[in-house]
């Protein structure tokens, strides 16, 4: 079974028709990623499965379970946890504060062992834990993001822009911390306009355009086609 | 630009002043009523018992306005919006608290132990009823307009306010009513320095202070409070967390409200007098001292609400009483001017 299946989804702000019928899945264990331009409708589609935006028509299932008009945290609480566009770290709680917010819902005791694994894969944020999170760099903050994320233990991680703004140096770092989280299990669906670094970590891509999906294939595939290097790799 | 950047060897004299003014000119400001009567106190009667008073029923009166301002500065952290209604809310605790005396029959020739027993009852009652009301407020009046234009809930907060204020007017007659002096208010405890400490003082200290501190360990340490704290930071990443964010905005007019009823039960007690359009007065106060402190900010709201009881106190009693006004509004200006964000202003959401 497939872990998210998104069924011609239609998405609205006001008026404006932003989502025209996305359809997609995503398989356990996978790294899904969406590829596109501004506006195509890549941040809206994250917003719709995490309920934020609840899509108008269409059906969102998540380990066989409607969710299209379920609220955030009851979308939370079943294993879907989000690091948004432009990162969104609360700016005047400390990094631990921070990530202790990933992790609101849970009721286990494992909590302390999962802030351990994020400071692995992320050490900047142990040296960094007492800090106000407002007060750091754009790479830091991003990071944070997704090791707040990562807090809820999710089975499906969505990430949003995870290069937006960071040094290209970061970017790399980050990517490569990624694909570390997806091999040790976690499986994601990946939002970006960088699509050199997306499509190297993904198995597989859809190409978004306006509010559709234009184009679908295994990444490896898609970086030879024509169009994609012409159109968002930049050839 | 190249020549700008280097750094003066010596900053010039008019520089250092200038930034030792912006630091500290207004805590010079604020003490110039004080240290002007102090020294007047000094030359004429050789002590400052008199500016003591006045700083010790400032500080009382102000504890007051703290708790109601406190519930401003909630609910605009949280929602942006400024409940106009608060006032009303903190009328109507004292209103619940001249109604609960006499159906508990609480009477001031009781001995200590009952009238403590029965204040302490009054004062649960008085925080249910004006918690519970606010939180009514925000889901019949702004939570259905939570997306609309933000002068919506504006004119609904000053519906409410109205509506309520009839409320009081039906419930208790629109004069001005005495209740018994209960705890004998004015009576001296006890002087320190020249100074005395009443009833009432300790009352409105006694009761201000634990409430405070309770809030505030409640907001930094509970896993409820962090998500008033994550909702107030960032609404959606709030909700990207998990957190309920409209019990949660209930949670924080629960808190205001609760507060609201505690002053209104200290105003009765300590003024002796209540009447239907004592929350106009001094929900505006209260929100002139939450400005002042920076408004989103609870430290701020407390530093605001004693400042102005001060102000109002010394004004009072040197000035007279047709300047209160005019001179409390004048320091919220200064301050204002100086520093726009208030006294312990924080960057705003929209800010940064």
């Amino acid at each position: 079974m497939s872990m998210l299946v998104l069924d011609d989804i239609k998405t609205y702000y006001g008026n404006i028709q932003a989502l025209k019928g996305i359809s997609l899945t995503v398989e356990p264990g996978e790294c899904v990623t969406l590829i596109g331009s501004n506006g195509a409708g890549k941040s809206t589609t994250l917003r719709s499965i995490s309920g934020l935006t609840p899509p108008r028509t269409g059906s969102i299932l998540f380990e066989g379970q409607e969710i299209a008009r379920m609220a955030p945290q009851d979308i939370v609480s079943l294993g879907i946890s989000q690091s948004p566009e432009g990162r969104r770290c609360f700016p005047r709680m400390t990094v631990a504060e921070n990530l202790d917010m990933g992790a609101y819902l849970r009721r286990d005791t494992d909590v302390e062992q999962d802030r351990d694994r994020v400071y692995e894969l992320f050490p900047r944020l142990e040296e960094r834990s007492k800090q106000k999170a407002g007060t750091m760099s754009g790479g830091e903050q991003q990071m944070l993001a997704i090791g707040r994320a990562l807090m809820a233990k999710p089975k499906l991680l969505l990430l949003d822009e995870p290069s937006m703004g960071i040094a290209p140096i970061l970017v790399e770092r980050i990517y490569e911390t990624i694909a570390e989280i997806n091999k040790q299990g976690t499986t994601i669906l990946l939002v970006e306009q960088n699509a050199n670094f997306a499509l190297g970590v993904s198995h597989r891509a859809y190409v978004l355009e306006t509010g559709k999906v234009a184009l679908s294939d295994e990444s490896a595939k898609l970086r030879e086609n024509p169009d994609v290097q012409k159109a968002y790799l930049g050839a | 630009m190249e020549a700008a950047s280097i750094p003066a060897a010596r900053p010039k004299p008019l520089q250092v002043v200038q930034d030792w003014l912006s630091k500290y000119g207004l805590i010079l400001v604020l003490l110039i009523m004080p240290v002007y009567y102090g020294i007047q106190d000094l030359s004429d009667e050789g002590d400052l018992s008199r500016l003591g008073g006045n700083i010790v029923d400032g500080l009382s009166n102000g504890s007051i306005w703290a708790l109601v301002a406190i519930g401003y500065t909630l609910v605009y952290g949280i929602i942006e919006l400024i409940n106009f209604a608060h006032g009303e809310v903190f009328m109507i605790g004292s209103f619940t608290a001249a109604g609960f005396f006499g159906t508990i029959g609480l009477t001031a020739g009781m001995g200590v132990p009952g009238l403590v027993l029965g204040l302490l009852l009054t004062l649960i009652v008085c925080m249910l009823v004006s918690g519970t009301l606010n939180v009514m407020i925000e889901r019949v009046a702004y939570r259905p307009l939570r997306n609309a234009p933000v002068l919506a809930p504006l004119i609904t907060a000053v519906g409410f306010s109205f509506i309520l204020q009839n409320v009081g007017l039906l419930w208790r007659g629109g004069s001005q009513e005495g209740i018994g002096d209960l705890i004998n208010s004015q009576n001296a405890l006890f002087t320190v320095f020249g100074v005395e400490i009443t009833n009432g003082d300790l009352l409105a200290i006694g009761t201000t202070i634990p409430l405070v501190i309770l809030m505030v360990t409640f907001i930094t340490r509970s896993r409820l409070g962090k998500a008033m704290r994550a909702t107030a930071q960032d609404p959606e990443a709030a909700r990207l967390m998990g957190i309920n964010v409209d019990t949660t905005i209930s949670l924080t007019f629960l808190l205001g409200g609760m507060l609201a009823g505690a002053a209104g039960l200290i105003y009765a007690l300590y003024q002796t007098t209540i009447w239907y359009a004592q929350g106009f007065t001094a929900g505006l106060i209260a929100f002139t001292a939450a400005v002042m402190g920076g408004i989103g900010n609870i430290k701020g709201a407390v530093l605001g609400g004693l400042i102005i009881g001060i102000i109002q106190q010394i004004a009072d009693n040197r000035i007279g009483t047709e300047w209160t006004p005019a001179i409390v509004f004048a320091y919220l200006v200064l301050i204002m001017v100086f520093k726009p964000s208030g006294l312990l202003g924080e960057q705003t959401r929209e800010a940064g």
